[in-house]
């Protein structure tokens, strides 16, 4: 039967009975992906709903602790991670196809650096970017021409002008989009995606279909190419700009500027009625998006050290996104998380390396059912604490500006 | 700038445009009357077309047609008319397990509007990847017996052929779109498709059944989706998984182009959206098609986001 049908396959077509196999694998595989992400969202209820209940405004488990210990936990388990290729030879963590320590440097460390910036658009601002390759592939480029297309700049002077590029990029893409309502702004923040691709692949000084290769690495401090020394090191390179990052994203929570994203994201009607100059704010979410965008792709482009344009389409932009979805809207540590799960998962459970996109398209359709704040919310309490914290923000805000009245916060 | 290749080429470009500016039309239908009626991008539009595509496939299968094999008179209208009829099924099925399986819940929970775009996209992609991952040809392009000899040349201009399948594909589509006009100003369904996509608050209250005018909605957008699968299919004789995304993208582009919720523009901008992409291939080069529409999508939207005939509902800027 299954030769037959390979011959008149060859000849014909698709039909209704290869339709039929069509559905009997998906549903097959639906069954075991299902199970899978049943598995995930009740852990999570679980976890809700088993929790010990703690009244509003008491301490919790590690904010209850003495600043010392706090510390002194933080400092161990930022020790612990960088210490992670360690354990990599681990039967429940090793990864199959690809080593531990390579994915870590080339996957799981560009990923997250992508979620957090991507987390800062969509997450933080509330701004819908579909095309956040750009910024990805922008950085990678730039890194790209100035070591080896047509310069010989070391990775390390590179790598801030990538930076650099990226945010240049983003001002310029935001500034003329950014008055837009957020399902248009999504479309044309993809057709920059696509643009940015399409010029990739098509401009002989980009290196064309054929990318660009042989890209300088970071500096390898005398440890031997390719060596799992070199990875180790290359490993606390890329976590320390991630905490880097990570630094710098909570210095932005609690600054005017991130309290003007959560009273935009909220409502934005009423932020611009109180004053806030939104489109102000929301290139700045733009902007240093990029910015992290671009940083990542340098990164990446500097372990990978070939770059193709087929490797920054439009699935990237929106794996990027199921990323942060599945981690968290608006958690930096959720995007880490998040990152982390898109980067690993689909290493360590090989099976599913085909139909990846499959899973992440309906992990994307799941979550936003039954978990649409994301693994990691946002704040606990759900919408009610996200519009009581728009309104604080709004508040805040409006007291900072000069002249404003305050009219009423929004119900 | 190749001026003297855009000339060389201008009837051929034309022609060509024309018949793929009327399949963007098709498909523009789809996401401007969704758009119309719910404010949502149905971004897996351009999966309901995609799954047309191998409806219209599935009906030569099942006819046993495995070869070419030219038809004529009654037994290729009879042939014809069942693979419309399945594109049209497989569409509309498609379109209606979206609105139950994404949409619907996501209503009754009263999502933000965020959310239902990331669920949009994550449907698309998933129905998209499915076929990829699941088909028999997995992401390999799908061939067609011929059924109809559609590129036999009717007459010629200038250096440009008209085939039967230019024709074809332009006149079908002002068909449908007759067909969709009329529905949407004669009909009682059509005056609540129109009441609900003014003011729902105001239509449910004068009685207007909302969820039946939504699921009316993506019936409708299901139907011209799958009409122009039919026509993709007699067009280019072959499909595959990923045929949906660029074609909903431009499909988009052209429902913008010419104003969203806007019938006459979903035409007008699909037809425009063709020529201006083949002149623009000519002139730059073949290798820019696709940057050109995508350059028209940003300029449209940065520019003049209620398109050229203006928004019939609802409104581009925040």
């Amino acid at each position: 039967m299954n030769q037959s049908l390979g011959l008149l396959g060859a000849v014909s077509g698709h039909g209704v009975s290869s339709m039929f196999k069509l559905v009997v694998n998906f549903a097959k595989f639906i069954g075991g992906a299902g199970l899978g992400a049943a598995a995930a969202v009740a852990l999570s209820v679980a976890w809700k709903k088993f929790s010990p209940q703690r009244a509003a405004g008491a301490p919790g488990l590690l904010s209850g602790q003495p600043k010392a210990v706090r510390s002194a936990i933080a400092v161990a388990a930022i020790a612990a991670v960088y210490l992670l290729p360690m354990w990599s030879g681990l039967p429940l963590i090793r990864t199959k196809e690809v080593d531990f320590l390579t994915l870590l440097c080339s996957s799981v460390v560009p990923f997250v650096l992508i979620a957090l910036g991507l987390n800062v658009v969509v997450g933080m601002a509330g701004l819908l970017d579909l095309g956040y390759v750009g910024f990805y592939a922008t950085g990678a480029y730039t890194v790209g021409v100035l070591t080896s297309k047509h310069a010989t700049w070391p990775w390390l002077a590179a790598f801030p002008i990538g930076v650099i590029v990226s945010l240049l990029i983003g001002v310029l893409l935001g500034a003329p989009t950014l008055r837009l309502r957020g399902d248009y702004l999504a479309i044309v923040t993809l057709g920059f995606g696509e643009i940015i691709r399409l010029s990739a692949q098509n401009f002989d000084y980009l290196g064309a279909s054929e990318g660009v290769s042989a890209i300088k690495r970071p500096p390898s401090l005398g440890f031997e190419p390719y060596s799992e020394s070199l990875n180790k090191w290359y490993w606390v390179i890329g976590l320390t700009l991630i905490l880097i990052v990570l630094f710098f994203l909570s210095r932005l929570e609690n600054s005017r500027v991130g309290r003007a994203w959560t009273a935009i994201r909220e409502d934005e009607d009423a932020a611009e009625l109180m004053g806030v100059p939104t489109f102000k704010y929301k290139l700045w979410a733009f902007a240093i998006g990029a910015a992290i965008g671009g940083l990542s792709g340098a990164f990446y482009a500097g372990q990978l050290t070939t770059i193709y344009p087929t490797g920054f389409d439009i699935n990237k932009s929106i794996l990027f996104l199921a990323a942060v979805v599945l981690g968290g809207l608006g958690n930096k540590w959720g995007a880490v998380l998040g990152g982390f799960a898109v980067a690993y998962l689909p290493e360590r459970f090989r099976f599913i390396d085909d139909k990846r996109f499959v899973v992440f398209g309906l992990v994307l359709i799941i979550m936003m059912i039954f978990r649409p704040q994301g693994l990691l919310p946002r704040r606990a309490g759900g919408k009610s604490a996200d519009r009581d914290a728009g309104n604080r923000a709004l508040k805040k805000l409006s007291e900072q500006l000069p002249g404003a009245k305050l009219i009423g916060g929004s119900k | 700038m190749h001026f003297k290749v855009f000339l060389d080429t201008f009837w051929p470009n034309t022609i060509d445009g024309l018949s793929l500016g009327a399949i963007y039309a098709l498909i523009a239908l789809g996401y401007t009357l969704v758009y119309g009626v719910l404010r949502l991008i149905n971004f897996a539009n351009s999966e309901v077309f995609m799954i047309g595509t191998f409806g219209a496939s599935s009906a030569l299968w099942l006819l046993g047609i495995r070869t070419e094999s030219i038809k004529t008179g009654p037994a290729l209208i009879g042939v014809l008319v069942l693979m419309f009829v399945f594109s049209l099924l497989f569409s509309i099925a498609t379109a209606l397990a979206l609105e139950f399986v994404a949409y619907r819940p996501l209503r009754r929970r009263n999502a933000p509007r965020l959310v239902f775009l990331i669920t949009a996209i994550g449907a698309s992609l998933a129905i998209s990847e499915s076929v990829g991952a699941f088909g028999s040809k997995k992401r390999d392009t799908y061939a067609f017996p011929r059924v109809w000899n559609t590129r036999a040349k009717i007459f010629s201009i200038g250096a440009g052929d008209v085939q039967v399948r230019n024709l074809v594909t332009v006149v079908g589509a002002i068909l449908m779109m007759i067909a969709l006009y009329a529905f949407v100003n004669k009909t009682r369904l059509g005056r609540g498709m129109r009441a609900v996509a003014q003011d729902s608050e105001t239509a449910r209250i004068l009685g207007v059944n909302v969820n039946q005018v939504i699921l009316l909605t993506f019936l409708i957008g299901g139907i011209m989706a799958g009409g122009a699968a039919f026509l993709y299919f007699l067009y280019y004789e072959s499909t595959r998984y990923s045929v949906g995304f660029l074609l909903g993208v431009k499909s988009f582009t052209a429902a913008v182009l010419g104003g969203i919720g806007n019938i006459t523009g979903a035409l007008l901008g699909g037809l425009l959206l063709g020529l201006v992409e083949n002149y623009g291939s000519a002139l730059l080069g073949g290798k820019w098609k696709d940057v050109v529409a995508f350059a028209v999508l940003v300029l449209v939207l940065m520019v003049r986001p209620s398109g050229l005939l203006g928004e019939k509902l609802g409104r581009a800027r925040a």
